[in-house]
């Protein structure tokens, strides 16, 4: 009796998003990939984060998506912005004031169970599908 | 000609705001921060303190606050001279809400679904008067509660980048497990206020500090 391939929709896809890769998308474009990703139950890794205007208009398009139906929102968590960055008028001036978070993780918070970090460790626990 | 009028116009906008006084337009200050840390309550407490009515419910049901609520004109007086502004009561800004947790509050699924999207418009909602709409920021935090969260640090973040002047309360202190000293660890770029909306503790110092920072 043949071997039966094992069932691959109980699996959890993650996606590891270069910062080359996000570099020339606008705001909506890097959200809507995204949120694409998470309403497929995928978990996505940025090494390079979100700026802080994206991360609000995040917030504001993934609160427009719930549905009592399926999707819940995300969980997110990001290493800090670093500390060393321009501050003040020169520095804004210079868009230094944009400065995207490092790594991110990002993932539909129905299927993440817990997402611990601490200074140098993002840990996910995810739930099988 | 254009130009002239351009200048001239420029010219008149700038003195008038120099010369405006107390008669300038109030501040909007938004009181944002994580669901159930006494936004409403402080909102409320401000709000009867200075001109005699409430903002809006208090509850301890998260999402209490769909909308943002604005109270305007609540004029605070320091040392002789009157502080203007508008308060916005904001809902808590989160990044996931969940029907079937309301349903742990003695609610039908309809309510439940009904109150889940009507929070979910009201944290859209605040997001946009954050970037749009705000000229400063009192964060509430609850000092019973880890601060060390995402939506406090991508929040925190977004009111700097937008250079928002902000007050950073550490409410609940009237609670047995309040801690203080883990806010202020947290944010120590911005200063920490501790009170207890709820009891009234500590209100001169907060009103002396929205003078210092909004006036």
């Amino acid at each position: 009796m043949a071997e039966q391939e094992p069932e691959t929709d109980d699996g959890v896809q993650l996606d590891l998003i270069s910062a080359e890769r996000m570099e020339n998308k606008t705001s909506m474009e890097k959200i809507r990939m995204i949120l694409d990703s998470v309403h497929d139950g995928d978990i996505v890794v940025l090494e390079q984060g979100l700026t802080p205007d994206e991360e609000s208009r995040l917030i504001e398009v993934t609160m427009t998506e719930i549905n009592p139906d399926g999707f819940t929102g995300i969980e997110i968590e990001s290493f800090p912005r670093s500390e060393t960055k321009e501050s003040g008028f020169l520095g804004r001036l210079m868009g230094k004031d944009e400065d995207p978070a490092k790594l991110t993780v990002i993932g539909p918070a129905n299927q993440i169970q817990s997402l611990h970090k601490d200074e140098t460790l993002i840990s996910a626990l995810l739930k099988r599908k | 000609m254009g130009l002239f009028a351009d200048l001239r116009d420029s010219v008149s906008a700038v003195t008038a705001k120099l010369f405006a006084g107390e008669s300038e337009d109030p501040k909007r200050i938004g009181i944002y921060g994580p669901p159930n840390a006494g936004k409403t309550t402080l909102a409320n407490r401000i709000a009867r303190d200075w001109t005699g009515d409430a903002v809006g419910p208090e509850s301890h049901i998260p999402h209490e606050t769909r909308r943002a609520r604005r109270k305007e004109n609540v004029e605070i007086e320091r040392d002789g001279h009157t502080v203007s502004i508008d308060i916005v009561d904001t809902p808590g800004v989160t990044t996931k809400v969940d029907y079937e947790e309301f349903l742990d509050h003695d609610m039908e699924k309809d309510e439940a679904v009904r109150r889940s999207r009507e929070a979910t418009e009201g944290v859209a909602e605040a997001m946009h008067w954050l970037r749009e709409d705000v000229d400063g920021v009192i964060y509430v935090l609850d000092s019973t509660t880890d601060p060390f969260t995402q939506v406090n640090t991508m929040l925190i973040g977004i009111i700097e980048s937008r250079d928002l002047p902000v007050l950073i309360l550490a409410n609940k202190t009237d609670l047995e497990d309040s801690n203080v000293q883990r806010i202020r660890n947290a944010f120590p770029q911005h200063e920490t206020i501790e009170l207890s909306a709820l009891e009234g503790e500590n209100m001169d110092e907060v009103y002396d500090q929205i003078a210092e920072k909004f006036g």
